[in-house]
C-alpha cells in the first residue's frame, strides 16, 4: 500500500491514443480491466507506468500485474481494502491463473486514477444483467461496450468498493483474465527465445519449463519481453477441476502488518519527513444550518491553539496535538442558523411514514413486483395475517472514525485517508483546495471500517479546506462524538405485509408495502418463494436526515421485514416455519439447499433447554443464498444469542476461510443493529453519541457461529461481504418468538426488554 | 516533562501532564499502532501497558505514566522481530479484518495470558470485553487466545503468507 506514498499524479489527459491503444485503451482507460495490455508508447499504460511500476529492473506487463526483476508479482487491485479481505482473494484469483506461487504475490492498491475505474464493478451498479455468464467470454472484442461503461463509471467517479462486488467482478472478469493473459504473454516470450513451440512450455511456482530441454527460468527473466508479445485476445482460463489456488484459505496478505502495528489507515497516514498539526471539527449538527456566530475567545487562549476557523459549515480548530485541538473546541460557543427542521424528531418522521402508507392503502404507490392478483387472493384466503415492521435509522459506527490529512502548497493538494471512492474522495479535496483533479494526490491506505461509510467525500473536502487556510499538513480527525452524529444514515422504514392462507396452510396472496427506496431493486422481493400473487409496493416519505448505503443497505430492513412476515405465517398456518419455508421453495433449488444446510447444522427440531429457542431465516442478496439459525437463551428474561449457524451458497467460495469471516463479521454486525442500536432525532440533531449509548455487541454477549458453505454455482459468483448480515436478525426475532411466544416487530430488540 | 520508558527505552518528554497517553505515544513519539477509537475508554482501541497493565491511553494522562514503563503493540515482538506468541495467533486464526482494534485486542489478550496463561471463556470475556471489534471477530479472538495459551490447536496450517 505504501508504494502509493512516492506515487506522482499522471501528467496529461489528453494523451493521443492511437487506434489499437484506442482498442486496447478502450477498456484501459475504463479502469485497466483489458489484460495484458503491451507497453507501447503512446498507450496509457505507458503513462501510467511511472506510477504502479517505480522499482527496478520492473516491468508492466499490462495494467494490472507487474512482475519485479525479484520475481515477486504485484496485483494492483482496484479496489480499497477495509477488512473484507477481497484484495487478497482477488490476488489469489491472479496467481491462480497466471500460476504464481502465493509466496511470491504482492498486493498494492490501484491509484486513484480513472483509469483504473473497474468497469465491470460499474457494470454491476449500471447495468445489473450485462456480465457473461463465464469470465472468458470477456475479451477485447467489445471495446465500444466496455468503452460505454467505463465513461459511465468515470461520470461518476466510480472506483469503487461496495455492493459486495469486488471478487465477483473485478477478480473473475479481471483479475483472472489479467493473470491468464499475463501467463500467456510469458510463455510467448519464453518460447520465442528458446525457440520452441509455446506448448511444449508450461508453468508452475513462477517459474516457465520446457521440460524436453532441461530449460527452467523465472517470469522475471521474461517480463520484460512478455510486454512486447501481441495480446492474447481471449486467454484460457482454468476449469474449477484446475484451480490450485482458487478454493483454498490462502492467509490473507494485509495480515502481517495487521498484528505488529505497522499497517497504515488513513489516521496514521501523511506526508514523511513533515511535522504534522492537528485538527478538530465540529459541522453544525442539523442538515441544512450553518455557524451563525461563534466565540472563540477562550479557545484562542488555549495551549497549543494554531487557528481557530469558521468555514461556515463547520468550525475547525488547528493544533499542536489533537488533543489540544479538541480541548478548544469544546470551549467555543456557537450559535447554528435555523432551519426548516429544527423542529423535526424521528417519531414525527415515523408518524409520517405511517400516514404514507394508509394513503397507500392496499394497492397504492409504486409497484416494485406484481404477479398474479394479491388483493384478489387475499380476499378469497381462508385466514388472513396482518403485520407492521418498523426499523429505526442506523449509523455505521467504523472503528476508524471518520479522518484525512491534508497538505495544500504550490497549487497542489495531497491527501491521505480510507476511501471506498477514492476518485470522489479526490474530488472532494479538489473542491476543497481549489485545484485541479490533476494537482490532487490520492494516498490509498487501509480503511479502519467502510460498510457503506465511506463511501462519501465530505470529509476530504474538509480537510482539504483546512489545509488550504493554513498551508501546513494537517491531520484532520472527527471525534466519535463527530462521527457519531454527522454519518449517512441507514434509513429508518415502516413496512406493511397482508398475507393470505388457503385452507392446508398454503400460501397464496403475498402483499407489501413500505417506505424507503429500494437500493438493490430487489432488496423486498420475494420470487424466489413460491407464491402465486404477490404485490409488493413502496411510497415516497420525507426523510430529511443524511442518508447512506449501510451494510447490505436495503436487505438490512427487508430481510428483517420478510422473514419475519413468512415466520408469522407459518405460526398461521400451524407450520413449522423450516417446513413451511421448504414448501416454498420448490422451484429454487440452490435456496432450499442453503436452508436445509443451515437446519441441519443446527439440529433443527431437536431438543433445546428449557427458556430456549430457535429461529430461522432466508435471504438472498448480492448473488448470494444465505441461511441462518439463531439460538437464543430466554431464561434470563431478556435474549441472549446463544448460537449462530450460518449456511452460505456465494456461488463458489475462492477464498472459504475469507468467505467464512465474511459471514462472522456480518452476522456480527446484523446483530449489533438489531439487538441494541438505534440512532434517533431530536430538535433537527442526532441523540446519540458514542458507544455508551450506540452500543456494539462485545466478546461477552457474541454468539459462537458455525459456517458451512456450499459451492452451488462456480460460474455465477455471489458477494461475501454484505449477505451474511440481513438473515441474522429475523432469525433471532423468530428464535425469540419461538422461545416466548412474543413477536419482535420493531428493532432493535433491546428496547423491549429494558 | 515527564519521564518514563517505552518499550524498554527511557523517553523525557515536555507535554502538559493531562495530555492523554494516546496522543503523546502517537504525535510525539510517531508510533501509529495505537489507535483512537472512542476517546472515553468505551471501544479499548487504544489498550497499552502501563507497568504490564492494560490501560485506556486515550483517557489516561500522561502524569500517571511517571516513572513507569509503557508498552505498545510496537514492543511486544522479541527484539529479534520474531512476533510474540499472540501475534503468531493472530496471523494463524486469520483473525483481522479492517484491522484497526487489533492493536488494542491483543494488547488486552497479552496482559490477560501473563495474568492468566490458561484462561477460561469467562475469564476471557471478562478480560475482552472491553475490546470492540466491529468487523465481529470475536469468535477468532477467542480462539486465537486458545491457541496462543496452548489450551487449544490452530486448525489452519501455518501463518506463512
Amino acid at each position: 500500500m505504501n508504494d502509493m506514498k512516492t506515487g506522482k499524479p499522471p501528467r496529461s489527459r489528453a494523451a493521443k491514443w492511437t487506434r489499437r491503444g484506442f482498442i486496447g485503451a478502450g477498456a484501459i482507460a475504463g479502469g485497466a480491466l483489458v489484460v495484458g495490455v503491451a507497453i507501447r508508447s503512446g498507450n496509457p499504460v505507458g503513462r501510467l507506468k511511472p506510477i504502479v511500476a517505480g522499482g527496478e529492473g520492473e516491468a508492466l506487463v499490462n495494467s494490472w500485474v507487474k512482475i519485479g526483476a525479484d520475481n515477486l508479482v504485484t496485483a494492483i487491485v482496484p479496489h480499497c481494502e477495509m477488512g473484507q479481505g477481497a484484495n487478497s482473494t482477488i490476488a489469489q484469483m491472479l496467481a491462480d491463473e497466471m500460476d504464481v506461487s502465493w509466496e511470491n504475490i504482492r498486493v498494492m492498491d490501484a491509484p486513484a486514477d480513472g483509469n483504473y475505474v473497474s468497469q465491470h464493478t460499474v457494470r454491476t451498479f449500471i447495468g445489473p444483467g450485462t456480465l457473461p455468464d463465464k469470465p472468458n467470454q470477456v475479451s477485447f472484442m467489445e471495446p465500444t461496450y466496455d468503452g460505454l461503461f467505463t465513461q459511465l463509471g468515470k461520470l461518476g467517479s466510480a472506483y469503487i468498493t461496495g455492493g459486495s462486488s469486488s471478487v465477483r467482478t473485478t477478480g473473475q472478469y479481471g483479475m483472472r483474465i489479467a493473470g491468464a493473459a499475463a501467463r500467456e504473454m510469458l510463455v510467448a516470450a519464453a518460447a520465442a527465445e528458446w525457440g520452441v513451440p509455446e506448448g511444449e512450455i508450461t508453468t508452475e511456482n513462477t517459474m516457465l519449463i520446457h521440460a524436453a530441454s532441461g530449460k527452467s527460468e523465472p517470469y522475471a527473466r521474461f517480463a520484460a519481453a512478455a510486454a512486447e508479445q501481441d495480446l492474447p485476445r481471449a486467454p484460457r482460463i482454468k476449469t474449477v477441476a484446475e484451480y490450485k489456488l482458487m478454493g483454498t484459505p490462502a492467509p490473507r496478505k494485509d495480515i502481517p502488518g495487521k498484528v505488529d502495528g505497522t499497517a497504515i489507515f488513513g489516521i496514521d497516514g501523511g506526508p514523511e519527513g513533515q511535522e504534522l498539526k492537528y485538527a478538530a471539527v465540529k459541522a453544525a449538527p442539523v442538515v441544512g444550518s450553518r455557524i451563525e456566530s461563534m466565540d472563540a475567545s477562550t479557545a484562542k487562549t488555549m495551549p497549543g491553539v494554531l487557528q481557530i476557523l469558521n468555514m461556515g459549515d463547520f468550525v475547525a480548530v488547528v493544533a499542536d496535538s489533537y488533543w489540544q485541538a479538541q480541548q478548544a473546541l469544546g470551549a467555543i460557543q456557537t450559535v447554528y442558523t435555523k432551519t426548516e427542521i429544527d423542529g423535526l424528531d424521528s417519531d414525527q418522521m415515523f408518524a409520517g411514514f405511517s400516514k404514507a402508507l394508509d394513503a397507500a392503502g392496499a394497492s397504492g404507490g409504486s409497484s416494485k413486483a406484481e404477479y398474479g392478483d394479491a388483493e384478489g387472493a387475499l380476499s378469497a384466503a381462508a385466514t388472513k395475517v396482518e403485520a407492521e415492521y418498523k426499523v429505526p435509522f442506523l449509523a455505521h459506527a467504523t472503528m476508524e472514525p471518520m479522518n484525512c490529512t491534508a497538505w495544500v502548497r504550490d497549487g497542489k493538494c495531497d491527501i491521505w485517508t480510507g476511501s471506498q471512492v477514492p476518485l470522489m474522495a479526490r474530488d472532494g479535496a479538489v473542491e476543497g483546495a481549489g485545484v485541479s483533479a490533476d494537482d490532487v494526490t490520492m494516498h490509498t491506505v487501509f480503511l479502519g471500517g467502510g460498510f457503506g461509510r465511506r463511501l462519501t467525500a465530505e470529509y476530504t473536502n474538509q480537510a482539504a479546506r483546512i489545509a488550504k487556510a493554513t498551508g501546513y499538513p494537517v491531520r484532520m480527525i472527527w471525534s466519535r462524538e463527530e462521527d457519531t452524529a454527522q454519518d449517512f444514515y441507514r434509513p429508518a422504514d415502516i413496512s406493511r405485509f397482508s398475507g393470505g392462507l388457503d385452507q392446508a396452510g398454503k400460501l397464496l396472496s403475498w402483499n407489501n408495502v413500505h417506505c424507503t427506496e429500494d437500493e438493490p431493486a430487489e432488496a423486498a422481493l420475494v420470487e424466489f418463494y413460491d407464491i402465486p400473487n404477490v404485490a409488493v409496493r413502496n411510497v415516497e416519505v420525507e426523510m430529511p436526515v443524511r442518508l447512506g448505503a449501510w451494510r447490505s443497505v436495503a436487505h438490512s430492513q427487508h430481510g428483517f421485514f420478510v422473514e419475519s412476515f413468512i415466520d408469522e405465517l407459518a405460526h398461521a398456518a400451524g407450520k413449522d416455519p423450516y417446513e413451511f419455508r421448504r414448501t416454498l421453495l420448490a422451484n429454487s433449488p440452490r435456496h432450499l439447499a442453503v436452508l436445509d444446510g443451515a437446519a441441519k447444522m443446527a439440529g433443527w427440531g431437536s431438543e433445546l433447554p428449557e427458556g430456549y429457542g430457535r429461529g430461522i431465516a432466508l435471504v438472498r442478496s448480492f448473488n448470494s443464498i444465505v441461511a441462518e439459525v439463531a439460538e437464543v437463551d430466554m431464561t434470563g428474561g431478556k435474549p441472549r444469542v446463544v448460537k449462530m449457524y450460518c449456511c452460505v451458497d456465494a456461488g463458489f467460495a475462492m477464498n472459504p476461510d475469507g468467505l467464512t469471516a465474511q459471514m462472522e463479521s456480518g452476522i456480527i454486525y446484523g446483530l449489533t443493529a438489531a439487538m441494541y442500536d438505534e440512532i434517533t432525532i431530536k430538535d433537527g440533531r442526532v441523540e446519540q453519541s458514542n458507544f455508551h449509548d450506540y452500543p456494539m455487541m462485545r466478546m461477552d454477549d457474541a454468539p459462537e457461529i458455525a459456517v458451512q458453505i456450499i459451492n452451488g454455482a462456480p460460474d455465477n459468483l455471489g458477494g461475501a461481504g454484505e449477505p451474511g448480515l440481513p438473515p441474522a436478525a429475523p432469525a433471532v426475532a423468530n428464535a425469540i418468538f419461538a422461545a416466548t411466544g412474543q413477536r419482535i416487530r420493531e428493532l432493535p430488540i433491546a428496547k423491549h426488554f429494558a | 516533562m515527564v519521564k518514563l520508558s517505552i518499550n524498554g527505552r527511557l523517553e523525557e518528554v515536555e507535554v502538559d501532564p493531562a495530555m492523554p497517553i494516546l496522543w503523546v505515544i502517537r504525535e510525539r513519539f510517531g508510533m501509529n499502532g495505537t489507535k483512537f477509537g472512542c476517546g472515553i475508554a468505551q471501544c479499548g482501541a487504544c489498550t497499552v501497558h502501563l507497568d504490564g497493565e492494560p490501560i485506556r491511553s486515550c483517557s489516561t494522562p500522561i502524569s500517571a505514566a511517571e516513572g513507569k514503563s509503557i508498552t505498545t503493540i510496537e514492543g511486544i515482538a522479541a527484539e529479534d522481530g520474531t512476533l510474540s506468541k499472540v501475534q503468531q495467533a493472530w496471523i494463524s486464526e486469520q483473525v483481522p479484518q479492517c484491522g484497526y482494534c487489533q492493536s488494542g485486542q491483543i494488547m488486552s489478550a497479552t496482559a490477560l495470558l501473563k495474568r492468566t496463561p490458561q484462561p477460561s471463556d469467562e475469564q476471557i470475556d471478562a478480560a475482552m470485553k472491553g475490546n470492540v471489534c466491529r468487523c465481529g471477530m470475536y469468535g477468532r479472538i477467542r480462539k486465537a487466545i486458545k491457541v496462543a495459551a496452548g489450551t487449544e490447536e490452530s486448525a489452519r496450517q501455518g501463518a506463512s503468507t
